[in-house]
This record gives structure tokens, sequence and C-alpha cells, in this order.
């Protein structure tokens, strides 16, 4: 397989062509987090409502690369919903599948996640998949202890 | 100037540079990214090495004979740059360790002596983070402004605007000779004489001009000129701060330290002559060394000669992008306004993922921020991708680039797009 196909796989094409749960989060205790990839200069901001324990809702506004676009659009996806645990629990794993060397057994909230697999080959790119994710890691730390976000970069 | 452009022989010149043989997964390396750093010819590699092996020795300070050797070696280089550029007196030409470090010195030592509350430092919208943040911490340390003249739609400087700006506390203007993203030129001769009268100096940032066209200080009347050895088929570690010798007599010295001095007591310092004032310290001497080979090598090639090939590659690239579809082009169009740089972005597709999809054919481009975020904000853009070129650079090699971009179209065009 080439790089295209394995990095370009149609999954990740989609969702970078018609991200899911894109733009602002407006209302009562949603906080925003800002995350930067200062080697490209790409930026996104996560927008987070954690009610009652669980991620009732949450947004992402960007404007990146493909793989950076595709995995907050998955991502967002996959824990919408989700109680906080769980949440980590996901986190932990998409963390898992995109370091280790092996192919990762995935839960099923990562159907379409587990084609940012093929990203695992190209080092520069996996800072563009994990950005979405630190992103979420300092937004639940926000949430959990009430204090200011911090900004997120990749380096 | 007659400017015969036969004169690149280009299979030759390929020859030289060892590197453009390597093959990256079957494909022949396509480098197109000498706007970052250039390839470096035989001739460089082997200077360094030959230092290392027959007269290593630190300068300015022995008497057995490869100090001398080392020193001899070292000084002559300084002759040599001060020739290439036109400058007047080699004591003028100042060793640092690259165009940042040059345009920080300038900052940190007449900046600091000269600029106070209120006054202003004018910089063009286009220029690389080294030639801003320095003045940024400058001004914010001596509660000075920064100004920005306007560029036109197709990133050109504004002279009406610089003339406009110029006004009795323009106390400097640091502009780059040639942008970086835009390819862009800036005619420096023009604007020194509207700072001149103004009383304001200009220091050029000529990391992108130096090493693609000629250079005269003395024809181009500015007051200091940065530039880095390793986008001209030298070294890393070596640039050059020129500057003109009343200036640099009359400013502090930079960094202390050995070779700086030319006496020392428990409580005091007498600083050294030009240049020496400004060179503390153990210089790259290998390098420095080096990048004597790559002016000779320039020199023989002629510098009207590598500004004619690459006006040539531009006009060539400029036609094969015409023929894409999607693309967007930034900066000036006529070759002869602009390095040999072409900046780019193309419909639904990030430059990341480009140079990405690019790389697989071993076609090496830069994307990103090119150092220039202001700029990229102005532009309305996250980044673009940059094709640059050199002396070794091939048409052929442009036809590769743009076989590549139509196969990034492939790949990211099979959804339906936007
Ligand atoms: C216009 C311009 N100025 C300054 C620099 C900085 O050069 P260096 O990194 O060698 O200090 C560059 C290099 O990218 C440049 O293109």
């Amino acid at each position: 397989m080439s790089l295209s196909d394995e990095l370009y796989r149609e999954t990740i094409l989609d969702h970078y062509h018609r991200p899911r749960n894109q733009g602002e989060l407006k209302g009562d205790n949603v906080l925003s987090v800002d995350g930067v990839n200062p080697l490209c200069g790409d930026e996104l901001t996560l927008f987070l409502k954690v009610e009652d324990g669980k991620v009732s809702d949450l947004s992402i506004k960007s404007r990146g690369c493909s793989i950076n676009t595709a995995s907050a659009s998955m991502m967002t996806e996959a824990i919408k919903g989700q109680s906080v645990e769980r949440v980590n629990e996901l986190i932990s794993t998409f963390k898992d599948m995109m370091m280790s060397a092996d192919e990762v057994n995935v839960p099923e909230e990562f159907e379409d996640l587990e084609a940012l697999q093929g990203v695992k080959k190209y080092p520069v790119r996996i800072k563009c998949a994990l950005l979405p994710w630190n992103t979420l890691i300092e937004g639940l730390r926000s949430a959990e202890s009430g204090a200011n976000p911090h900004m997120v970069t990749t380096e | 100037m007659l400017v015969c452009p036969k004169m690149i022989d280009i299979e030759t010149i390929r020859e030289d540079f060892p590197i453009l043989k390597r093959e990256l997964d079957g494909k022949r390396l396509v480098y197109l990214d000498s706007a970052a750093t250039s390839q470096k010819p035989n001739v460089v590699i082997d200077a360094v090495s030959e230092y290392y092996r027959m007269y290593n020795a630190n300068i300015h300070r022995g008497i057995h004979t490869l100090s001398e050797q080392a020193t001899h070696a070292f000084e002559k280089v300084r002759v040599k740059i001060k020739n290439f550029i036109g400058a007047p007196d080699s004591r003028e030409v100042i060793f640092t360790k690259n165009t940042t470090e040059a345009i920080n010195l300038v900052a940190l030592t007449w900046g600091r002596k000269n600029i106070g509350e209120g006054d202003e430092i004018m910089l063009s919208p286009m220029e690389h983070h080294s030639n801003l943040v320095p003045w940024q911490m400058l001004a914010q340390e001596k509660k000075a402004k920064l100004v920005f003249p306007e560029l036109t739609a197709d990133g050109r400087l504004d002279l009406q605007s610089v003339e406009n700006l110029l006004g009795p506390k323009t106390k400097i203007i640091a502009i780059t000779q040639m942008s970086n993203v835009l390819g862009t030129i800036v005619p420096i001769a023009e604007i020194c004489k509207l700072a001149h009268a103004n009383g304001t100096i200009v220091l050029v940032d000529g990391a992108q001009s130096v090493p693609h066209m000629p250079t005269n200080v003395q024809e181009l009347a500015c007051d200091f000129l940065a530039f880095s050895m390793h986008k001209m088929c030298g070294p890393t570690g070596v640039g050059i701060l020129w500057g003109k010798s009343e200036l640099l007599e009359a400013m502090p010295p930079f960094m202390g330290g050995g070779d700086m001095i030319s006496a020392v007591w428990a409580d005091r310092f007498v600083p050294n002559q030009l240049p020496w004032k400004f060179e503390a310290g153990t210089p790259n001497i290998a390098d420095v060394i080096a990048s004597g080979a790559a002016i000779d090598y320039l020199s023989k090639l002629g510098m009207a000669n590598v500004r004619a090939h690459e006006i040539e590659l531009s006009a060539y690239a400029s036609k094969k992008f015409s023929e894409l579809q999607g693309v967007t082009l930034y900066g000036p169009r006529d070759p002869e306004l602009k390095g040999g740089v072409v900046s780019f972005n193309m419909d639904g597709i990030h430059p990341h993922d480009l140079g990405q999809i690019v790389n697989e054919d071993g076609v090496a481009i830069r994307v990103g921020h090119h150092c220039c975020q202001p700029l990229m904000r102005q532009m309305d853009v996250m980044g673009t991708a940059r094709a640059s070129f050199y002396v070794y650079t091939t048409t052929e090699e442009i036809d590769m680039l743009v076989d590549a971009l139509q196969k990034a179209q492939k790949v990211f065009g099979h959804v339906a797009v936007r």
C-alpha cells in the first residue's frame, strides 16, 4: 500500500471534508480550550460541557490538516454523552493505539478512529492526531478543578 | 550587466552536489526547499573535513604553525565576504552564527543605545520572525513602537506607504530584501534614499536575497546587512553581519569574553577593535573556513547567472502552475520582481497533507507558516506550501512537483469536496 492509501483512507477524508460537531458551543457551563501546533500553525478550540459526571456536549472549531480535523471530528463522536470515566479510558486507549508499535484492540466507539492507526508510521503526523485529545485532557482537568484551562501545544 | 543564462551548465553543477544523487524509497530526491537551507557542494564539504584533518587549531591566540594557518584561513574568508557583498572594508564583516543572531546583535547593541521611549521602528508586514521578534523585544523594553507599511494586493511593498510612515521618530527600518514566503523583492536602494533623507538607518535582512542575486552594499547604500551562509551553499552555523564602520565603532560590544577585548583588568576591560569587538569566544572556525569555499563556488558561477537561472525557473513554474486547477498562488507574478519561490495553496487540501503526499514521490517542499505568522494572518491562511529553487534546480524537477500535486488532488478528490 502506498502512503496515500494507508494514510488517507476514505473514513479520514470523509471526516476531513465533513467534520462532525464543528463550530462554537454556546450556553452556560461551556468551557473552551485552545490547542495549537506551532510547527504548522494549526489551531483548534474545543468547547466542552461537563454535567453530572458526563460529557454532555462538545464541539470543535478548527482549521487544520486532514489528520487533525478527522481525529477531532471522530473524537467528538466517540465521546459525546459518555461518562467522564469512560472518556478517560477512551483517551488512554487512543494514546495507546497511536504510540504502540503493534495493532491495538479497540473498543466499539473506535469504529472510525481505528482508521488513524495508519498515521503511526509518520511520527510528525502523530502530533496532528493527538492535538484534539490533549486539548480534551486539559478541558477535563479544568472542568474538574475549576481552574482556567491553559493553551495546549503539540510540542 | 550582461547576463547569459547559458553560463549555468546545470548537469555539471548537479555533479558538484552529492546529495542530489540520493534516492528515497527508490525515488530520486527532488529538493525544492532551498529557501530553508541550500544543499552543499563537494568543495564545501571537503573544506570542513580538510580543516579538521590538517590544521585544526584555535585562532588569534597561538604562535604555532597550525594556529597561524587556521587564523590565516579564517581571516581570508572575511575578505572574500567583503568582496562578495561589495563592502569597502573587511573590518565591517562580523561573523555570527546565523542571520537571527546578526539581527539580534544590532537590536541589542545599536538598538538599546539609540532607541528610546516613543521612537518608531519600521518593519514590513512580511518579515521572518527573526527580523520581527528581536524588535518586538526591544520595543517592549524601551516603550518604542513598531510600524508597518502596507503591501499591495499582489504582495509588493507599497513605497508610498513607507514614505508616509517615515517621521521624526523613525529611527530604523529593518526589512527583508526578499520575502521567504512571497518571493517579493524589496527595492532596498529606494528605501535607503527615503530613509536617509529622514535621518533613519536601514538594516537589510538579506537571508533570502544574498544567496540568490548579486549584492553590493555600497550601491544599496544600506547601513546593516544580515545573512546566513547555510542558505548559500555554505555550512550551518555561520551568519554574517555587515555594518558601516561608523555605526559599528559607536556601538557597545555584544557579548563579553575572549577575543572581544584588547585589555582586561580585575574590574574593567577595553573592547577590541572591529571586527573582533563583536566576536566573543572561539568562533565556528571550520564552518567559517568552509564558507569561504561556498563564496568561491558561487563567485565562479557568477551571481548574475544564478539570478538569471532562477528567473527562468520562476517563469517556467508560473507557466506549469497555470495549467493546474484549483490553485491559489501568492506574491508577485512577474519573475523579475520575485525570487525563485512559489508559494501556493490547493483547494480543499491542507498544506501539511500536500507536503506529505508529494514527499512520497521524493519531492521535498516546505509547508506551514514559514516563520511568518503575522503575514499568514494577513493573507487569511493557516499556511502555504512553498517550493523554492537554487542553482541546481531543473525544470524537470518542477514537472515532477506538478505531477505530484496532481496526484494529491486525486487522493483528496475521491470524496466530493466543499
Ligand atoms: C527572510 C529570512 N530572514 C531570516 C531568516 C533566518 O535565518 P537563520 O535561521 O539562518 O537565522 C530566514 C531563514 O529562514 C529567512 O528566510
